[in-house]
């Protein structure tokens, strides 16, 4: 699991100084927005491909996830912490356009065009996820069948996942993202889990089986 | 021995479990139970292979360069926000729905039946109706400026649509608050045009202020896809036919047909 977790006392001093420039931009100093862009956009940008899959969508939410948050910053408690925040704008923002895609894409599916095949091509995904040749020979079988089990997981159950999976945020945060209770988040969470697991099992099970067994070379 | 249930195991491994200690003996215990959580591990492990691209050391700074110019002077504080003129515009709206809300109540007082909760509830549906239509109306003359939008000189790149995506701003907020009157109102049928509407009126309010034609043309096509000024249309002439009515709606068959639909 690809974990950000730095420590405790780094991300107290981390949340200190973002409060600093929070109020700085309140006070009209506009500049001091930079500070938060520049240091919270690598991390926003991580949540938003893995949401997404698609790095020129993942670009769209970290700028309009920024500008949501300036517009309302006023709105933001200084007591909260920014990167959390800003993550969540952008975990909301990144649901509203996936459910937006799938409805677009159910559409086109009633009435394909070639321009569309070659759009909806779980392959072109792949390719373009996947930038370097090194990295599409690795596996290239089973990464497409992971984009498409990642795909097939409603926008609650990919929200879900990532934020628990990959980005270790806490099942509060997930909730506040979901809009419901803590125990659903979990829910949500084991249900992405287990169609994950449904859809790629047949693909990494000969290795895991040998594994569990004690047979593996 | 009772096994471990795939939730209790999936619960374990990301840290989501209350019974980890119990958990974690019952594993040393139970082959079973620890190859399925290897099976478990092996299909996460798979996944967390999958590389995320790297934006690069210079990303922060991008992103400040690509936003920058769209950020607003100054961010307003909580209170000031109150202040701001699309606020007072909705709190405007508002106290005028109350008042609407209330000559409907004055004028309907003659004729008063014992049955004052239906006639509430007429009331309530009534300023609806105006709302909407009049929402709806002023949603469909900004679709249809869009669709017709073209550069202020043929010599130019691009489409300045900075005033349309302002409105689809402001109707947005408004859309939001009749969508989810209509749900409670158990109008299914205009809470799922204003759904779509809602969808609309996203897209318009997120595209750049300046388009080129090729981007403007993809926003119709959309616009044109969800047939959504046909739908505006229909419905908001519905709602002037109904608001036209000499008497407040006796019943909710229209809301029923719709539903139907």
């Amino acid at each position: 699991m690809i974990r950000m977790q730095p420590s405790v006392d780094s991300t107290q001093v981390i949340a200190d100084s973002d409060a600093v420039a929070v109020e700085r931009t309140l006070a009209g100093e506009r500049d001091a927005y930079r500070i938060l862009v520049e240091r919270h956009s690598q991390n926003v940008f991580r949540l938003a491909y893995r949401m997404t899959g698609n790095q020129h969508d993942a670009e769209e939410i970290v700028q309009e996830a920024f500008l949501r948050a300036y517009q309302k910053l006023g709105q933001f408690a200084a007591r909260a912490n920014f990167g959390t925040w800003v993550y969540r704008i952008a975990a909301n923002y990144a649901i509203d356009r996936l459910r937006q895609k799938k409805k677009e894409e159910a559409r086109r599916v009633e009435s394909p065009t070639v321009e569309d095949n070659v759009e909806n091509d779980p392959i072109s995904k792949i390719q373009d996820a996947a930038p370097t040749p090194e990295r599409l020979t690795q596996n290239l079988e089973l990464r497409k069948h992971m984009e498409i089990a990642l795909a097939a997981l409603s926008e609650s159950e990919r929200t879900a996942f990532v934020m628990r999976h990959w980005e270790g945020c806490a099942i509060e945060e997930i909730a506040a993202v979901l809009k419901s209770s803590s125990g659903a988040a979990k829910n949500t969470v084991f249900r992405a889990v287990q169609k994950l697991r449904q859809s790629l099992q047949p693909f990494v099970g000969r290795t895991t089986q040998a594994r569990a067994m004690g047979t593996e070379s | 021995m009772k096994h471990l249930t795939e939730e209790d195991l999936i619960a374990y491994r990301e840290g989501m479990s209350a019974t980890r200690t119990e958990i974690a003996e019952h594993l040393k215990d139970c082959a079973e139970c620890r190859a399925e959580l290897v099976r478990i591990e092996a299909v996460l492990a798979a996944l967390d292979a999958l590389p995320v691209p790297d934006p690069g050391d210079d990303y922060g700074r991008r992103v400040w360069q690509q936003i920058a110019p769209r950020l607003p002077e100054k961010p307003v504080r909580w209170w000031q926000s109150w202040f701001a003129p699309k606020r007072l515009a909705a709190l405007g709206a508002v106290a005028a729905l109350v008042v609407a809300a209330f000559l409907i109540g004055r004028s309907t007082k003659t004729s008063r039946t014992p049955d004052l909760t239906a006639n509430k509830e007429q009331v309530r549906e009534r300023i609806l109706v105006v709302a909407v239509g009049e929402h709806l109306g002023r949603s469909e003359m900004m679709l249809v400026e869009l669709s017709n939008a073209e550069p202020n000189n043929p010599a130019q790149k691009k489409v300045n649509i900075a005033a349309e995506q302002r409105r689809a701003e402001d109707l947005l907020d408004e859309n939001r608050l009749y969508r989810q009157t209509a749900l409670e109102e158990g109008d299914t049928a205009l809470a799922s045009l204003l759904d779509e509407l809602e969808r609309t009126l996203l897209d318009v309010a997120h595209s750049p202020d300046q388009v080129t034609p090729a981007q403007l043309e993809k926003i119709r096509q959309k616009i044109e896809a969800r047939g959504i000024l046909f739908k505006v249309r229909v419905v908001g002439k519905e709602l002037q036919e109904r608001q036209n009515a000499p008497t407040p709606a006796q019943d909710n068959s229209k809301t029923q047909e719709r539903n139907k639909v």
